[in-house]
């Protein structure tokens, strides 16, 4: 009877659910249709010279970025939630800031601070009495070594929230029974806290890692050539976009692996997620020495992946404000930047938070596979995506035109890519991942019996989630848009690709000035894009502490 | 729930007041979408709404530009599309986005190798692929191209990425002239010789000699003035470290590549974009190229920058453009092959 109850009125959510997978996995056909177009002689070429070498690079980089994420992620988190030391409440939101710095930005900030003719190398040589630039020894960050560096100190905030979510919830009567066992604090964080916070390490590790194969511009930047740069060479220099979009196919079927994986860890997270509000350990109180250490080992992070470049931009800010004045264009880039971020956050939420219904209701089966194939969008690299959406969106725009031109002699003309919409629509696809997650996560903290409770009571379905679910998930969702927002802001190749024609936004903004080589007229948009970025990462910190939800993208 | 509903119509509202309303197809306006960093031409765009009042609408799309106009098919907004290097410029040709115009104007300034016959597509500026070298460190004054190669610059060498379309298009011509077994000799050569990764851009061959990375390096004429001429006090001193060298293929030519640009085969305001293309290639504003990019115009009797003209008399490479553009493909595979970039 419970089943016949519950299938009564939710199959509109999942055709929803399943709507929403059509649209995400549009582009996916679109560039699949356009890989079997085929590309000759392309592939023994690819096979021989570029593909190993690119996908050993990818691997390299991956590996590099998964292992710094973690070690520093977990390690931060592990202190901020676990130990007391002065400054460890600023530690405890400030560690999310490199999440509001664009990749592509630390990596024109590095390559200046960090070369010879930069304030740290010079400052160096001054301290050694050193003239010639070519007597000191430096490494160089235009390296594999210097792109995983980077990468690992500006991803990190993806595994130090999880990481540390899950670390506040663990009951504390699990740490406290390990150590009246006798395990030390090493034992108890390898033994006792890290298994059980695997799974939520394990999404933050992922997402980070999704973050570096997507990003083009650094890497590129800095020489580090990933299987994202051999889709490009094939599609500009060997005009071939069939083979390109055979690459990305490639690449996406090892990103859904990735994908997957993750999913694969979060189902055993939801066995002991679902229980009721535990108390949270209380922080131990380190000794001098090693309060110091932990300062050290917060403050490392911070520096590199937030302050030194922050610092390096607002001196290049403050000097071109000064010298130059800033374009008055500015402002409405950044109008732009936010409306269009806003909006794709607002979708992006309403659509997630759709699926998470339609998979907690609905237990016919198409739910779940409509959610995963939902969730794909984050494993697209931007510009491929861009590349998908472009034929499906004119298609669709041009034969709207036809019609409407045939019988009403009316041009909508490009109704969806021409407008904002087309951006919209790219933004939302590729991060309807998080707001599932999240949703999803934080509906696990409602139990079903409360869902039941409304629908016996004579509630709607629409009115038990307006109702009772919405202000439960409320955190849950806050942590979401706060994310998807961010990311959308962030977001470089897609929005330089589909943008309609007369918009800008601040990031198309910093990589004109950087396509011109001069990046440091971009700093006072640089500037601004952190700027926006970090009262929404403030609130994250505030949002994603489980005092007051106890979820945040993973748990 | 009602908020949300509330929250859901003012974005509708906001959404609606801000969709860009699409550049007018009528009198007035020409939309250019341009691979090539839009401010970088602005002043003559400026130029040219100042002469004939119609209005320019630039966007800057530097990958997938074709593909764009192409997807949007008959209702895309591009007159005019404009790239750098020539085979982005034929691809576009390929792709069958582009539409032939005559035009004596056209015809009478820009030399016949130096656009299509049919019309479909009009170099509007040259650049010469030069060879950096520190003024301190170096003291050679004459190179040639196959002279990166020499092992005595071991470790010593700039350059940025392979598969950069300045530097496959050089290969390509180096194909042209040796054969490719040759250029992948070459290739493998300078690889042997390079200071570091090749990436970043054309400036940072100039920064990395003064940095003492390098001492010499491959990149565009232009940069230098750029970096001299400009008002950023770092790339001036970047700028001042270097002595250029023209350097020469069999023959005697040195590398150039162009700017160029094509009539979109949809094209709303195809008069304002003949218009447009008429005026980027008449006298004043070939000038104009030449001071404010400092490139190589190519009307014939335009005058060089004098930080340009400073450089030296350019020779150009014989060798027909559409030749660079064939041999790109193969280039690029060359430098997969030796591993150029890794």
């Amino acid at each position: 009877m419970l089943r016949a109850f519950r299938n009564s009125g939710t199959p509109g959510w999942t055709l929803a659910a399943i709507l929403a997978a059509a649209i995400v996995v549009s582009p996916i056909v679109a560039l699949v249709a356009i890989a079997s177009q085929g590309s000759g002689d392309l592939w023994p070429q690819l096979t021989a010279y570029v593909l190993p070498s690119a996908a050993i690079n990818t691997g390299i980089l991956l590996l590099g970025v998964g292992l710094l994420t973690g070690v520093v992620g977990v390690g931060t988190a592990w202190l901020v939630s676990t130990t007391e030391f002065p400054g460890r409440k600023v530690f405890d939101w400030a560690l999310l800031l490199p999440l509001a710095i664009p990749t592509y930005i630390l990596a024109y900030a590095y390559l200046d601070i960090l070369h010879p003719l930069g304030p740290i190398q010079s400052a160096l040589r001054a301290l050694l009495g050193l003239s010639d630039p070519r007597s000191l020894y430096f490494p160089e960050i235009r390296s594999m070594g210097g792109v995983i560096f980077l990468l690992g100190f500006v991803l990190y905030p993806y595994v130090y929230l999880a990481a540390r979510a899950s670390f506040l919830m663990q009951s504390a009567t699990a740490l406290e029974a390990a150590r009246i066992l006798g395990a030390g604090r090493f034992e108890i964080l390898f033994r006792v806290a890290l298994p059980l916070a695997r799974p939520a390490i394990v999404v933050g590790v992922t997402l980070a890692l999704l973050e570096a194969l997507n990003d083009i511009a650094a890497t590129e930047f800095l020489g580090v050539r990933t299987l994202t740069i051999a889709i490009y060479s094939t599609w500009l220099n060997r005009s071939s976009l069939p083979g390109a979009a055979q690459i990305s196919l490639f690449m996406l079927a090892i990103v859904t692996l990735l994908f997957l994986m993750e999913r694969w860890a979060r189902r055993h997270q939801r066995f002991f997620a679902s229980g009721k509000r535990v108390q949270p350990p209380s922080p131990v109180p380190l000794d001098r020495l090693k309060a110091f250490g932990a300062i050290a080992a917060c403050a490392l992070p911070l520096a590199i992946g937030f302050l030194a470049p922050f610092a390096y931009l607002a001196e290049q800010a403050v000097r071109k404000l000064t010298s130059g004045g800033v374009s008055p264009m500015i402002w409405r880039e950044t109008f732009n930047t936010v409306l269009y971020a806003g909006i794709a956050t607002l979708f992006t939420l309403v659509v997630g938070l759709a699926i998470a219904y339609a998979l907690r209701a609905d237990k016919s089966g198409f739910a779940s596979p409509a959610s995963r194939v939902a969730s794909i969008g984050y494993a697209i690299p931007g510009t491929v995506l861009a590349v998908g959406l472009l034929w499906p969106l004119a298609a669709f725009d041009n034969s709207v035109d036809a019609a409407l031109r045939q019988w009403f002699g009316v041009s909508t003309g490009l109704l969806i890519s021409g407008s904002g919409a087309a951006l919209v629509l790219a933004y939302t696809i590729r991060f309807l991942a998080m707001s599932i997650n999240a949703t999803e996560a934080g509906y696990t903290k409602i139990s079903e019996n409360i869902d039941h409770a409304a629908r016996s009571l004579g509630e709607s379905s629409f009115g038990t989630l307006r109702k009772i679910h919405l202000p439960m998930l409320r955190p849950a969702l806050g942590a979401a848009a706060i994310l998807v927002f961010v990311d959308c802001m962030k977001e470089l190749p897609a929005t330089l690709m589909l943008r309609p024609f007369g918009v800008e936004t601040l990031a198309t903004h910093i990589y004109a000035e950087a396509v011109r080589g001069t990046y440091e007229d971009g700093s006072v948009a640089a500037i601004l894009i952190v700027l926006a970025g970090l009262v929404p990462v403030v609130m994250l910190a505030r949002v994603s502490r489980p005092a007051i939800t106890p979820s945040t993208i993973s748990s | 729930m009602n908020r949300l509903i509330s929250s859901l119509a003012f974005v509708a509202a906001v959404t609606a007041g801000s969709i860009v309303p699409l550049p007018a197809s009528g009198q007035g306006e020409v939309n250019v979408y341009t691979t090539r960093e839009p401010k970088l031409i602005q002043p003559l765009f400026d130029l040219f709404t100042k002469n004939t009042g119609v209005k320019v609408n630039a966007i800057f799309i530097e990958k997938g530009m074709a593909e764009r106009v192409a997807a949007e098919g008959a209702n895309s907004p591009a007159d005019i599309m404009m790239s750098v290097d020539i085979g982005n410029v034929l691809d576009g040709v390929a792709r069958g986005v582009t539409q032939g115009v005559q035009s004596e104007a056209l015809a009478a300034a820009v030399p016949a190798n130096l656009r299509d016959k049919d019309g479909h597509w009009f170099a509007l500026s040259l650049r010469a692929r030069l060879i950096y070298v520190s003024n301190d460190r170096v003291k050679d004054k004459a190179l040639n191209y196959a002279d990166l190669a020499d092992p005595k610059w071991k470790g010593k060498v700039c350059i940025r990425s392979g598969q950069h379309p300045y530097n496959t298009a050089l290969i390509a011509a180096y194909i042209h002239h040796y054969g490719s077994a040759k250029a992948e000799e070459w290739l493998k050569g300078v690889k042997a010789n390079l200071a570091r990764k090749p990436a970043g851009g054309d400036r940072e061959v100039a920064r990395d000699i003064l940095g003492g990375v390098c001492d010499i390096g491959v990149a565009n004429s232009y940069y230098v003035g750029l970096m001299r001429g400009g008002s950023n006090e770092d790339q001036k001193k970047w700028g001042a470290a270097i002595n250029t060298i023209m350097p020469t293929f069999p023959g005697g030519g040195t590398h150039v590549n162009i700017s160029g640009a094509s009539v979109a085969k949809n094209a709303p305001n195809k008069a304002n974009a003949v218009k447009l293309l008429e005026f980027l290639v008449s006298n004043e504003a070939q000038a104009a190229y030449a001071k404010v990019n400092y490139e190589y115009p190519v009307r014939p009797s335009a005058q060089l920058d004098p930080i340009i003209a400073a450089l030296g008399t350019l020779k150009t490479d014989q060798i027909d453009l559409t030749a660079i553009a064939k041999n790109r493909k193969q280039a690029s595979e060359l430098v997969d092959k030796v591993g150029f970039d890794q």
